[in-house]
């Protein structure tokens, strides 16, 4: 197994924790986005609700999110531990800095856009992972199933104007990390070819565009109703 | 032209430096910057100070002698090196900065100069083909498509100048390393020993305390002999194909 | 003293092969008891380092750039010759020999140009095994081009960085032979003696160039690989840093110097735009194929030209002067360099040099592109065109490009014998620092093969022939003769740092350079000669009593390094003068304007020249003497050259 530990520890082996970590974040987003579109369905929260109560209670996917867990902590942890040794790596830092021409202010500053939707993602697992989990949520029944109405917290919550910007903050964070996380991904991986990454590139912009403003739109749409 | 130079100074390695300032006059625009720096330094002698030191050797492109961090980028405002960058590029009256390479790999040894070796051994470590002199095949013996060589032929234009190395947010030298892993990867001759070489100059690299690659295309974008970011996907691939395949 | 070259019998195309057997041979278990010194790491240097290393002897190696790779063999853009015959027309080993001799006017030896061109074809095969990427033709096969007026196309060529890869093939090799250990580099360290003990070389006296720290190295024998010494016209194609201390300090220690004024000028570079210049950029002669040389006919119009009054598209088609397709019907802008460097030279002393100096003459393109199209003449010449323009700011798509002379090679060099030993045992030169191979004049595409051929495929076999001759006990360095370089060297530089005068170190460089320039340059001639041997004696009175240094002694300190090396060159310019004064001859490179033909070409004398002048060191301020090394040519008839 050394050579399994040398590899994932030197720059490269890192570097390729970092991708695939993030390839699997970027599926998390979609599947999220796909629940939370549920909140803008006109039935009072029950689809969106028998939606939460499916995500904490089937085993498979239980398991999936203990996965999805250690993916965060691991892609967090690993690219603060990257950001110091890139530091060090530096040294005494240049007097005048000018960026690169192509070169983008996201690609620059991943660490700064990483630690604003880190500080997005606390706030966020507070006001709903964790009431979902271990808050006192009020039940609500439809039919014959009682479930938590997590509905009733989240609209509460983008009925706060704050709340609603301080979302819309983090979701241009999260687009401008994507904006070169996407396509920086599949270099890492190797996977740079003449015909192919123009269309990498191109999904990827489309992608950190379109995904966080859908995320956007709900608690803003649900807080302008 | 009349320019106000801001050069760092540093008498040695283990010694402060700072910047100062210089006013210089009379510069001719066909001057190239190099040779702006030789009048700055003529004037100083001649004043009885010590001259800006600063590495430089074949003054045509080629030799990757030269370096310095101008104004903010590495070898000055163009993608070229400094010793083909010309006053023509500047404004009379311009403020210009001259800084040394910043990077831990490589330490300052005194003013601009810093000290590269952690290159040659990076290469040292397995940039090579192992064949010894003497006793090789004809050199029609393999036939190697043309886009192939061309392409390895563009990896190895490096110059080893560090100027990726400069430009990296993370001083990281992957564009130099994966130049290397490309030349000699792509090649028939050198496939041989592709996994070995690409895992032993990786761990090279590791260990001289270059950054890790963040994706930015900052090396390739001021790199002068436009090395591409496509050697450093190809390096990843070759690297965990070496590491999780063999 | 008779100078021995040590060339062995029979046919020429054996002499090679026998030779080799009949050499000593170390057995390779006592191969790790001998150390060997490289002083240099270009073509020659790297290539010796890494072939004596893989054979087990124990190298140092010593180069003054921060890294073996920066060398100066890394400019060369062109290519490299060999006799594969890969083209299938007509070429051979004799036919390289023959025409490097030819090109070389007849003033070169014969045995060791004909093994250059036999061991030619090893060095591509070398080559490309180390992963040097030649261009190729669609079929994967390597590509070759005719190039400097050659009649085969025999030369091989890496974009047009062919000097660049072959070194990096070299230092490949080199830096795989670090990392067994069998080499130990010593990067930023400048020789500055050599040691001889009982008459042989056994060390070298080196200057850590970071520290200051004056160091010795013991060793079996030392290698120079240092280049050329086209630095002493101050302005050249070379490298700001070559330099020819390590050979002009071999010289003072017993080793003879050979043919010191054969200095080649290169005819296409940028010239120079003032004062302020430091360097000159070599442009690659295949310009030359499609772009047409031109200066006004008149002067009254150069004039207007250089004031800037008119530009050079407003002169009509009749008032230019089209000089090397009016003089050289046959050849017309493709004569050899020394043929177009001269008529340069011509036109322009004649008043009619265009650009702001008056020191340069038009390649023009303009008809090239109207014949072939724009498309065309980029895909062949785009890069040049772009380095031109970087340079110059001037578009050469646009306005002619303009060009002069300007030293790009020297010819001379350590005399050596068929070994590459130089007269003092256990001392050998390779590469452009010996005098061998080239004659009076080098063929273009020919130092790189006979930098690699000295390192890849000599040295190795010589070196042998000389070490099982040498016990294995090794010279301690605290021994008397060590001390006594070491020494020297200090006290060297001790003076130069406590001359305290008011000039800095290139203002000597520069007025020797226009003195060389001016008479030991493209042309020379008794007189001029005369003169500038005073006018050097001169700078070098100056120089010792007027040079003003900053910076210390145990410091990184660049001032002090180009004064040191300024000092040799200082001593040898007056032996490149003296050379040029007693070869009363014109050959090659060597042009005494007393000495040509009706057409202006160099007139040769073999009845009186067809020799080597080996030049003896006799002590600081006497004479030096000259002997003799016959040249005999058995395979190659002498004739005179003709490009009309």
């Amino acid at each position: 197994m050394s050579w399994l530990i040398k590899t994932l520890t030197s720059t490269l082996g890192r570097k390729l924790i970092m991708s695939l970590t993030g390839l699997f974040l970027i599926i998390f987003l979609l599947v999220h986005l796909a629940g939370n579109l549920q909140l803008l369905k006109d039935d009072g929260g029950m689809a969106f609700n028998i939606y939460a109560k499916f995500m904490t209670s089937n085993p498979l996917i239980k398991t999936t999110s203990y996965i999805l867990y250690a993916t965060f902590i691991i892609h967090i942890l690993l690219s603060a531990l990257l950001t110091i040794n890139n530091l060090r790596a530096r040294g005494a830092g240049y007097k005048v800095n000018r960026l690169s021409e192509g070169v983008t202010w996201s690609s620059k500053n991943m660490g700064i856009l990483g630690t604003i939707i880190f500080i997005f993602l606390v706030a966020h697992l507070k006001h709903f992972w964790y009431e979902m989990h271990w808050g006192g949520i009020p039940m609500v029944t439809y039919e014959d199933v009682t479930v938590k109405d997590l509905y009733l917290v989240v609209a509460t919550a983008y009925g706060e104007l704050w709340y609603v910007l301080f979302y819309v903050v983090g979701m241009i964070a999260l687009g401008f990390h994507l904006y070169h996380g996407f396509q920086s991904a599949f270099q890492t991986l190797g996977l740079n070819h003449l015909k192919y990454t123009p269309a990498i590139k191109v999904v990827g912009i489309g992608f950190s565009l379109i995904v966080p403003a859908l995320y956007a739109l709900i608690p803003l749409l649900m807080y302008l109703s | 032209m009349k320019l106000t130079l801001k050069i760092w100074r540093q008498k040695s390695a283990g010694t402060q430096g700072k910047f100062i300032k210089y006013e210089i006059d009379n510069i001719s625009e066909d001057t190239s910057f190099l040779e702006m720096l030789d009048q700055l330094n003529v004037e100083l002698e001649e004043k009885g100070e010590e001259p800006v030191h600063f590495d430089h050797d074949c003054r045509e492109g080629i030799c990757g002698t030269c370096s310095l961090y101008i104004n903010g980028h590495p070898h000055g405002p163009h993608q070229t090196t400094t010793c083909q960058l010309h006053m023509r590029s500047f404004k009379d009256g311009d403020t210009i900065t001259i800084e040394p390479w910043r990077a831990k790999a490589f330490p300052i040894i005194k003013d601009l100069v810093v000290d590269r070796s952690a290159f040659d051994r990076i290469i040292q470590s397995g940039g090579y083909i192992s064949v010894n002199t003497g006793g090789t095949p004809d050199a029609n013996e393999i036939p190697i498509p043309k886009d192939v060589a061309s392409e390895a032929m563009d990896a190895a234009s490096c110059i080893g100048c560090g100027a990726c190395v400069a430009a990296c947010k993370n001083a990281s030298a992957m564009l130099f390393v994966s130049a290397k892993v490309a030349h000699l990867g792509k090649l028939p001759q050198g496939e041989v020993e592709r996994h070995a070489r690409v895992q032993r100059m990786v761990a090279q690299m590791d260990e001289e305390g270059f950054g890790a690659c963040t994706n930015t295309g900052a090396c390739a974008a001021e790199c002068p002999k436009e090395i591409s970011l496509t050697n450093i996907a190809l390096m990843n691939r070759h690297y965990f194909n070496a590491s999780f395949s063999h | 003293m008779i100078l021995d070259s040590k060339t062995p019998d029979g046919p020429i195309a054996e002499k090679w092969t026998r030779h080799k057997f009949g050499m000593k041979l170390v057995n390779p278990a006592n191969k790790r008891k001998y150390d060997v010194i490289v002083v240099g790491t270009g073509l020659a240097g790297a290539s010796a380092a890494a072939s004596l290393a893989e054979l087990g002897y124990n190298v140092k190696a010593f180069c003054f750039q921060d890294s073996p790779r920066r060398a100066h063999s890394i400019a060369a853009q062109g290519g490299i010759n060999a006799a594969k015959n890969y083209q299938n027309d007509g070429d051979s080993v004799f036919r390289l020999f023959y025409d490097t001799v030819k090109g070389g006017d007849y003033r070169s030896r014969e045995a060791n140009v004909y093994r250059l061109a036999e061991v030619s074809t090893n060095i591509i095969d070398q080559c490309v095994a180390q992963g040097v990427p030649f261009a190729r033709e669609y079929g994967g096969l390597l590509d070759n081009r005719s190039f400097g007026g050659a009649q085969v196309s025999r030369t091989f060529y890496a974009k047009g960085q062919t000097g660049q890869q072959l070194l990096l093939g070299a230092y490949s090799a080199l830096s795989r032979q670090v990392n067994t250990g069998k080499v130990k580099l010593y990067p930023r360290t400048e020789m500055l003696d050599v040691v001889i003990v009982d008459g042989k070389a056994r060390g070298i006296v080196a200057r850590n160039l970071i520290t200051g720290v004056i160091d010795s190295h013991s060793a079996h024998a030392v290698l120079l690989c240092t280049g050329g010494y086209g630095n002493v016209f101050y302005l050249s194609t070379n490298a700001m840093g070559s330099n020819a201390t390590a050979a002009w300090r071999a010289h003072k220690k017993g080793a003879l110097f050979a043919n010191p004024c054969y200095t080649q000028i290169h005819p296409t570079c940028i010239p120079v735009s003032g004062e302020h210049q430091s360097k000159l950029t070599l442009m690659s002669e295949s310009l030359r194929n499609d772009g047409r040389v031109w200066v006004p006919k008149s002067k009254e119009q150069a004039e207007k030209i250089r004031t800037g009054e008119i530009k050079a598209g407003s002169i009509a088609e009749e008032d230019r002067d089209y000089y090397l397709e009016n003089r050289y019907p046959a050849f017309g802008n493709l004569v050899p360099r020394d043929v177009a460097s001269r008529n340069a030279k011509d036109v322009c002393d004649d008043g009619r040099g265009v650009g702001p100096t008056g020191l340069a003459v038009y390649l023009d393109f303009a008809d090239a592109i109207q014949r072939d199209g724009r498309d065309t003449i980029e895909a062949k010449y785009g890069n040049l065109f772009d380095i031109y323009e970087k340079i110059t700011g001037e578009n050469p798509y646009n306005v002619p490009m303009k060009i002069y002379p300007a030293v790009h090679y020297t010819m001379g060099g350590l005399w050596v014998d068929y070994n590459l030993m130089t007269t003092v045992p256990g001392l050998y030169a390779l590469g452009e620092a010996n005098f061998s191979d080239h004659g009076a004049n080098r063929l273009g595409a020919s130092a790189l093969m006979q930098g690699l051929a000295d390192g890849y495929f000599v040295i190795p076999y010589a070196i042998g022939d000389y070490l099982a001759t040498m016990p294995y006990d090794k010279v301690s360095t605290d021994h008397e003769a060590f001390r006594e370089a070491r020494d020297k060297v200090d006290n060297d530089i001790k003076k130069l740092l406590n001359i305290n005068g008011s000039k800095p170190v290139d203002h000597f460089h520069k007025k020797l350079g226009k003195v060389m320039w001016d008479y030991c340059g493209m042309a020379r001639n008794a007189d001029g000669l005369k003169k500038a041997k005073k006018l050097v004696q001169e700078i070098r009175d100056e120089f010792w009593s007027d040079l003003k240094l900053t910076g210390g002694y145990d410091e990184l300190n660049m001032s002090l390094e180009k004064a040191s090396r300024l000092v040799d060159f200082l001593e040898l310019g007056e032996l490149m003068i003296d050379d040029a004064s007693l070869r009363d001859e014109s050959c090659g490179g060597h042009f005494r304007s007393e000495h040509q033909t009706d057409e202006g070409e160099a007139k040769r004398d073999d009845e009186h020249f067809a020799f080597v002048a080996a030049w003896e060191y006799k002590g600081e301020g006497k004479p030096e003497v000259m002997y003799k090394e016959d040249l005999v040519f058995e395979n190659v008839k002498l004739t005179q050259r003709s490009y009309k």
